[in-house]
């Protein structure tokens, strides 16, 4: 009636398997022990190269189950997970299978219950084998071997070394990948043959048989390193992702040691030349005075020259805004004194504009020239010259908060917007600015006097319009 | 100047092109090269083929077409006004090293973006042109991610989906007026525009393929965008809500977080001190909870402190717990689900795990050990058959007891 029959007691079963990860020899002879009652400890499961001298006494003879023994079940989750823990090069995997198959029998939704010991164990395997899977994936690294042969072609030859017995069972993933591709993947394990049309196995293979390095890899290198961002230095997240077992056989991970230990160095390298480190913003007018003459933070900064603050009432409702100090202002240590200035006051006069009510400042604090035997020629500032001034108009906008900001020339323009702008497109009309006072634009008075003729009087025309325009909104703001 | 090399071609415009924070190459249609003509797979799954030491993943080719640019956004090492060296690669250039890395498994496709040079339609056309030949000329079945350029003419830009697995437009900053300040070429409403237009794009050919069989595929990666966080004064409530109103308007796959990080040559605008790393990592946390956890933007919101930002020294699932302390102890043998994914240090697994589990036995504190990363951080929230938090919960000191040890640590450090 029972099993028991069929089965002598106390006999101990070993069952050879023929290869590591044969999981369907597995499935048929466990589902025939189960039906005669073998229980889990009666038996030795023993994969090739395994220790199976231990039980050299065992009974090697399968017990065959009786005509009216009930089917052995397994639900599709056991199933799934079984076929990815055989893969797992833990020897003791089969008797592990085993017995929850066995424990199955008595009790079919075991496998829900996650706080069981042996299905915590087997959810183990597969997450590992999953994970070699998943790494195969993605750390497998050709080489190209070119072939004498015309016909034969190009031949991309790999070697990897699997933690677990994964390599059959990802052969699918790389022939769909590469399917009119030639390629070999060789390990201690075994070895697969792509020949575009068909698949093959080998025997297992050694390091020295593949191929020892691939031009392309210089390319690969250079991407490595320059796509690394040296501000954010994260070890621990590329190493649980990236373990050190798998560098080997990585071209890139060479690099790696020299992209740390030069992260720091190429940060503070970045911060000082691009983003300079300003301290907190100065709060008062004379803070900035100060400041700026102690500025190198631009190469203006770097000349012969001295900062240019700008003056007036701090409460003024009018800030005018220039380029950058002259050779004149530069010698006096105030904005607006040469030529330039000279116009620009008999201008002012002229729209009635009062000078001494506005607050006048430049867009660049340094005089910038180039040296020409006795003589300084100015030079315009470049953009970034510019924005980084903007540090200090931006303090001083903050302190005499004016209510009409007048930029002449196109370097001003770009200090209190931060892009470039054509004058002609934004003259005439008002510009709001982010805290709630408006910008008007013109040109610079030095523009007017590289003119002459008929083409300054229509500059000058201009020039006086603009002026007129913010003497009536400056009216009709206070 | 001397021709430039591939590979010196290769150092500028990757070295440009990393401040992209995505590299993602998953969620797309499943494809293989099997009675094809060249190569390519994907299958769902996204592949890490590489981790740089900043923790990040190289999954794709991550390149530029070229870092010219007509615009002059601020955080942007590419702007016109910044002194970097430039390069430019041919479509077929970047072809040719996308199939030779490919082939080597060193990637699992493509991401092209570029800097803007002439017009904004031209280099639109330009990277459309990389996908095309990709595509067509070597039936290339590898991941595609387009950039594409709010400015373009969205008929190239639907083009750009035809070719794509993903396309993506980024939002770059958080706010408006940030956007008008730090990038005074790009206008928020273009941005939006043509964002809703891909949205439209993506779901008519989704309607289509329902009815026709063989109805063209638009980026079945969908579309994605980036945002810099601590280059303006955005809070990270500011930030939350703008992300959970883009991926309502705009059906987006992915917002991603770009903690903004001193760039060589970077223009006075900015604040020149990064926001700390964690920031980005916080908000990646509450991206997390509003998309798999059931969170509102509004209850992650309420996790916020004073200032409006997340804080950094506890994740914000637990922030979020401490200020409603009312909810727990959660009974883990009666609560439902969405109750225990509000106890910090229960994943979206752990819960699963709990709920299978306790149709078979009723949880002691043990046996949620056995399911959860750390019972010392889960205990004070929740109830077993042999536990209860009884003074725990309403601890003041709570929240120093569960933050991490590390920041303490600093102290001595100093």
């Amino acid at each position: 009636m029972t099993a028991l029959q069929h089965v002598k007691l106390g006999t101990y079963y070993v069952v050879h398997l023929p290869e590591a990860d044969d999981f369907d020899f597995w499935r048929e002879r466990a589902r025939a022990l189960a039906q005669c009652d073998v229980p889990p400890d009666r038996i030795a499961w023993v994969e090739p190269g395994g220790s199976g001298d231990l039980f050299a006494h065992g009974e090697r003879r399968m017990p065959v189950p009786p005509m009216d023994a009930k089917p052995v079940r397994a639900n599709r989750r056991f199933v799934s997970l079984a076929k990815n823990a055989i893969l797992h090069s833990d020897p003791e995997r089969f008797a592990l299978l085993y017995r929850l198959l066995w424990r199955l029998q008595s009790n079919p939704r075991m496998m829900e219950d996650k706080a069981d010991l042996d299905v915590r164990r087997v959810e183990e395997l597969d997450k590992n084998v999953r994970r070699d899977s998943h790494k195969m994936h993605a750390f497998v690294r050709f080489r190209l071997v070119e072939s004498e042969d015309e016909e034969v072609g190009e031949h991309y030859v790999a070697w990897f070394e699997p933690e677990h017995h994964i390599l059959r069972a990802n052969a699918g993933f790389f022939m769909r990948r590469f399917a009119n591709m030639r390629w070999s993947i060789l390990t201690p394990r075994g070895s697969l043959h792509w020949d575009t049309k068909t698949m093959s196995e080998g025997p297992p293979a050694q390091r020295s048989d593949a191929p020892g390095g691939d031009p392309m890899e210089d390319l690969w290198r250079k991407y490595y390193a320059s796509i690394f961002n040296p501000a954010r230095l994260k070890i621990g997240a590329m190493l649980k992702e990236m373990p050190k077992k798998y560098w080997k056989n990585m071209p890139e991970a060479a690099l790696i040691p020299d992209l740390i230990a030069g992260a720091q160095g190429r940060e503070a390298k970045m911060v000082e030349k691009g983003a300079l480190e300003f301290e907190e913003r100065p709060d008062t007018l004379s803070a900035i005075d100060k400041a700026i003459h102690a500025c190198r933070k631009c190469p203006i900064g770097q000349l012969d020259n001295h900062a240019v603050m700008g003056e007036g009432p701090q409460d003024a409702a009018l800030m005018i805004v220039g380029e950058q100090p002259g050779d004149q202002e530069d010698q006096v240590g105030r904005p607006f004194v040469g030529p330039a200035g000279q116009l620009l006051d008999a201008h002012l006069e002229k729209v009635g504009i009062d000078r001494r009510a506005a607050y006048v400042t430049n867009a660049v604090k340094h005089f910038k020239y180039v040296q020409r035997g006795k003589r300084r020629l100015h030079q315009n500032p470049g953009a970034k010259e510019i924005d980084t001034c903007r540090w200090w108009i931006e303090s001083e906008r903050a302190i005499v908060k004016p209510k009409l900001v007048l930029a002449m020339g196109a370097s001003a323009a770009r200090g209190m917007l931060g892009k470039t702008v054509s004058i002609s497109n934004v003259r005439g009309a008002p510009i709001p600015l982010e805290d709630g006072s408006e910008l008007w634009v013109t040109a610079h008075p030095s523009y007017l006097l590289r003119l002459d003729g008929p083409a300054r009087e229509e500059q000058a025309r201009l020039f006086d319009a603009d002026l007129a325009a913010v003497r009536e909104r400056l009216e009709e703001l206070s | 100047m001397a021709q430039q090399t591939i590979l010196q071609k290769l150092e500028i415009l990757a070295d440009a092109a990393k401040y992209d924070a995505s590299c993602a190459s998953s969620g797309t249609a499943k494809k293989n090269s099997l009675g094809g003509k060249g190569i390519g797979s994907t299958e769902g799954m996204g592949i890490c083929h590489a981790y740089a030491p900043d923790g990040r993943c190289i999954s794709l080719l991550k390149i530029l077409l070229t870092n010219h640019c007509v615009f002059d956004c601020h955080y942007c090492v590419n702007r016109k006004s910044s002194n970097v060296a430039r390069a430019r690669f041919t479509p077929q250039e970047v072809v040719d090293l996308t199939l030779a890395f490919y082939r080597r498994n060193y990637i699992e496709g493509l991401f092209l973006s570029s800097g803007i040079v002439k017009n904004s339609n031209h280099t639109m056309e330009q990277i459309v042109e990389v996908a095309r030949i990709l595509r067509e000329e070597h039936d290339f079945r590898g991941y595609i991610h387009l950039k594409t350029i709010p400015e373009a003419d969205p008929e190239i830009v639907h083009q750009a989906g035809l070719y794509a697995d993903r396309v993506s437009i980024n939002v770059e900053l958080p706010t408006d007026s940030g956007l008008t300040r730090l990038a005074p070429d790009k206008d928020a409403r273009q941005i939006e525009g043509a964002m809703g237009k891909v949205k439209s794009d993506l779901v008519e050919a989704k309607d289509a393929r329902k009815r026709f069989k063989h109805a063209p595929r638009f980026a079945p990666a969908g579309q994605s965008t980036q945002m810099i966080v601590g280059a303006d004064a955005a809070t990270d409530a500011d930030i939350v809500g703008k992300a959970s109103r883009l991926y309502d308007n705009f059906r987006l796959r992915r917002v991603y977080y770009s903690a903004f990080s001193p760039i060589p040559d970077a223009s006075a605008v900015l604040p020149l001190k990064r926001p700390p790393l964690i920031r980005e990592h916080r908000l990646y946390q509450s991206d997390w909870l509003m998309r798999f956890y059931g969170y509102k933007p509004a209850d992650v919101m309420q996790a916020t402190e004073a200032d409006g930002n997340l804080p950094l020294d506890i994740d914000p699932k637990l922030a979020w717990a401490l200020k409603f302390r009312e909810a727990f102890p959660v009974d883990v043998n009666r609560a439902s689900k969405e109750q225990l994914l509000r106890v910090p240090g229960l994943g979206v697994k752990a819960v699963g795990k709990i709920l299978a589990s306790r149709r078979h036995r009723n949880l002691r504190l043990d046996d949620v050990a056995l399911l959860t990363q750390s019972i010392t951080k889960v205990r004070p929230f929740i109830c077993t058959v042999d536990w209860r938090p009884i003074t725990l919960t309403d601890r003041a000191d709570l929240r120093s007891l569960l933050a991490p040890k590390s920041e303490q640590l600093e102290l001595f450090a100093a």
